[in-house]
C-alpha cells in the first residue's frame, strides 16, 4: 500500500518584514494519522497553521494540504479542511441544527445531504435530543462536542483543531478526544496543537517548533526515548528551554 | 487572622447560579488555588471578591473591610489580574505601569522592589505600545501593574491559560517569590498541575467547591488503589479495560491508563485479562493519584 500525505509541508516559510516566524519547515502528515503540534508561545505555530489553512501565503517554500497548493489554490484548500478553535465558532443565538445547516450551506452542500448528514451526526455524538436547543444553552463539553460535528461536518479530509480543549474539565477533555479517536479512524486526518502535554501522548506523532523550526518530529514514545526522559511534558521543556526568541 | 473570609456567597444570572453558597477561608501570606473548568463560577466569585458586581446574599470580607460596604478601601488594598488582558494597548509598557501606580497615589520607584523580578524581562520593551506585546509579555505587564501599589491581597483569574508549559512554570516561580513576601494570593487555574503549588486548593464545579483543602491532603484520601497501566495498543487498551468486568474506572492519562479495580480484583488478575485479549508488554504500577485523579473522581461522585 503506497502511503497518502494528505498535507506536505517543504521549506515552508513565512516572513514579516525582516522576522521569520517559520523558518523552513519540513514535514508530512499521513492520511488518518492524529499529528500534534507543538511549541511555545511565540514559536511560529499559529502563522504555520494560517498558511496550511490557505489564509496566509508563504513566503517561500511550499505547502499541498488535501492535494491543493496553499500558495495557488488557497480557497480549494479552504473548502477541503475543516477548522475548530477554542473559541469553538458557532453561533449561540442559533438552535444546534440551524448551525449545521449553516456550515453545511456555507460548504455549498446540498440540503437533502444537509438533512441527512444532520440526522446521522446528531445521532453519532448523542444529541439527537438537542437538535432544537439553542446553542448558548448548552452546557460546554457538549459546545465542544458540536463545535467538532461542525467543522467535520462537509466530511473534509482533513480537521485543524486549535487548542480544541482548553478550559474544559477534566473528563470532558478526555471525553473529546475519544471523539478524536473516531474521526481519525474514520479517515480524517487530525492536526492539533495543544497545551496540556499529556494530551501530545494521544498523538500519532508530534512536531515541536521551537524559534520558528521544527526541532523534533516523531511519535511520543520515540521522543521520550531520544531524550531520556519519562513523559512529554520534559521532551517539551528541554526543547523550549533553548529558545531564544520571547512570546508571540 | 484570616486575609480573606467568604461566607455563604452567591450570586445568580438569571436561572443561572453562578456562585452558590460559598464559603472559605484565606489566610494571610496564603497561596490559595481555585480550580475548575470554564463556567464553574471561578470568575464570578473573583469580580465578587474584587467589588465588581454584587452578591445576591452571603459576605465577603478582605483584610476585615466588607467587599459591599467598604469597597472603596477594599480596591485600595487589592490587585487584580482580570483574565482577560485589560491594560492600555495603545499606551507603551512604561506608561501603562506609571499610570497604574498615579491612580493609587504611589510611584513606581516605590515599590519597585515588588515587580523587579517580573518586570525587568519586559524592561528592554519600556517604550512598546502593551497592545504590541506578546502573550507572555503582556501577562507580566499586567501582573506588574497589578502590584505595583503593593496590594496585601492579589487576585489572579486564569493568568496562565493558554499559555505554554515553560512560561507557565515560569509566572508560578514568580508567584511563589511573591507568596514569600507575605502577600496572600487567590489563583484560578483549568491546570490540574498547577495544584501542587498552592497551599490549598479549592475543586469548583458548577458554582460549588466540591473540596478545599492542601493538594497533599487531597490526594491521601483518595478511596482507591490507582494503577498506571501500559501496553503496545494503547486506544485498544482503554476500550478493553472499561469492558474489563471488575475495573471500576479507566482513563488515559499521558503515556498510559490510570486504572481502579474491585477489591476483589488483583494486578495479576488484570495482566491475565489483557494477555488473553492479545496485548503485549503490559505494564501494570500501583502510582499515588494526581490532583487530577481526585478532581474526576469528585466529578463523577458529583454528577451521580
Amino acid at each position: 500500500m503506497t502511503e497518502e500525505y494528505v498535507i506536505q509541508a517543504e521549506n515552508l516559510t513565512k516572513r514579516f518584514g525582516d522576522f521569520t516566524a517559520v523558518d523552513h519547515i519540513t514535514f508530512s502528515v499521513r492520511r488518518g494519522e492524529i499529528f500534534g503540534f507543538l511549541g511555545a508561545n511565540g514559536a511560529g505555530k499559529t502563522t504555520a497553521m494560517r498558511m496550511l489553512c490557505g489564509l496566509s501565503r508563504p513566503s517561500e517554500g511550499k505547502g499541498t494540504v488535501a492535494g491543493f497548493d496553499i500558495g495557488r489554490y488557497p480557497e480549494k484548500v479552504k473548502r477541503n479542511i475543516g477548522y475548530m478553535s477554542q473559541k469553538f465558532s458557532l453561533y449561540e443565538d442559533l438552535r444546534v441544527w440551524e448551525n449545521l445547516r449553516l456550515y453545511g450551506g456555507i460548504y455549498g452542500m446540498k440540503d437533502r445531504e444537509i438533512a441527512e448528514k444532520t440526522d446521522t451526526v446528531l445521532r453519532s455524538i448523542d444529541m439527537e435530543s438537542e437538535r432544537n436547543t439553542m446553542v448558548c444553552d448548552l452546557p460546554l463539553g457538549w459546545k465542544q462536542k458540536l463545535a467538532f460535528a461542525v467543522s467535520t461536518f462537509h466530511n473534509p479530509k482533513i480537521v485543524f483543531l486549535d487548542e480544541p480543549t482548553g478550559g474544559v474539565d477534566p473528563i470532558t477533555r478526555r471525553r473529546f478526544w475519544e471523539q478524536i479517536y473516531g474521526a481519525a479512524a474514520s479517515g480524517i486526518t487530525v492536526f492539533v496543537t495543544t497545551h496540556y502535554m499529556d494530551e501530545a501522548e494521544y498523538c500519532d506523532r508530534v512536531s515541536i517548533m521551537v524559534d520558528g523550526r521544527i526541532k523534533a518530529l516523531d511519535s511520543p514514545m520515540a521522543l521520550r526515548n531520544k531524550f531520556g526522559v519519562s513523559d512529554m511534558d520534559e521532551v517539551f521543556r528541554m526543547l523550549a528551554r533553548e529558545a531564544t526568541r520571547k512570546g508571540d | 487572622m484570616s486575609s480573606v473570609s467568604v461566607s455563604r456567597l452567591s450570586k445568580s444570572y438569571n436561572s443561572i447560579k453562578a456562585l452558590d453558597n460559598v464559603s472559605f477561608d484565606v489566610s494571610k501570606g496564603e497561596l490559595f488555588g481555585i480550580i475548575g473548568p470554564d463556567g464553574a463560577g471561578k470568575t464570578t466569585l473573583f469580580r465578587l471578591l474584587t467589588t465588581l458586581i454584587l452578591p445576591d446574599c452571603g459576605s465577603a470580607v478582605i483584610e476585615g473591610l466588607d467587599v459591599v460596604n467598604d469597597y472603596a478601601s477594599v480596591r485600595r488594598i487589592i490587585g487584580y489580574m482580570p483574565g482577560r488582558f485589560s491594560l492600555y494597548q495603545d499606551l507603551t509598557v512604561e506608561e501603562n505601569l506609571n499610570f497604574f501606580a498615579t491612580v493609587f497615589n504611589t510611584t513606581v520607584k516605590e515599590n519597585y522592589h515588588l515587580i523587579e523580578d517580573i518586570y525587568k524581562h519586559i524592561e528592554p520593551f519600556r517604550t512598546r505600545r502593551a497592545g504590541k506585546l506578546s502573550g507572555g509579555m503582556k501577562q507580566k505587564l499586567a501582573l506588574s501593574c497589578a502590584l505595583i501599589h503593593k496590594p496585601k491581597v492579589l487576585f489572579l483569574d486564569e493568568p496562565t491559560t493558554g499559555v505554554d508549559p515553560v512560561s507557565r512554570k515560569e509566572f508560578w516561580e514568580m508567584l511563589l517569590k511573591l507568596k514569600s513576601q507575605g502577600i496572600t494570593i487567590i489563583v484560578s487555574t483549568p491546570y490540574m498541575d498547577e495544584a501542587r503549588l498552592c497551599d490549598r486548593i479549592a475543586l469548583m464545579q458548577n458554582g460549588k467547591f466540591l473540596r478545599i483543602d492542601s493538594p497533599d491532603n487531597i490526594t491521601a484520601s483518595y478511596p482507591y488503589r490507582l494503577w498506571a497501566v501500559t501496553a503496545n495498543n494503547m486506544h485498544g487498551l482503554l476500550n478493553d479495560l472499561r469492558a474489563c468486568q471488575y475495573v471500576k474506572s479507566s482513563f488515559s492519562f499521558g503515556a498510559s491508563c490510570h486504572v481502579t479495580i474491585d477489591e476483589s480484583a488483583s494486578a495479576a488478575m488484570l495482566d491475565a485479562y489483557l494477555s488473553t485479549r492479545g496485548y503485549d508488554d503490559i505494564g501494570i504500577k500501583e502510582i499515588q493519584p494526581t490532583v487530577e485523579d481526585c478532581f474526576m473522581l469528585m466529578l463523577k461522585e458529583d454528577a451521580q
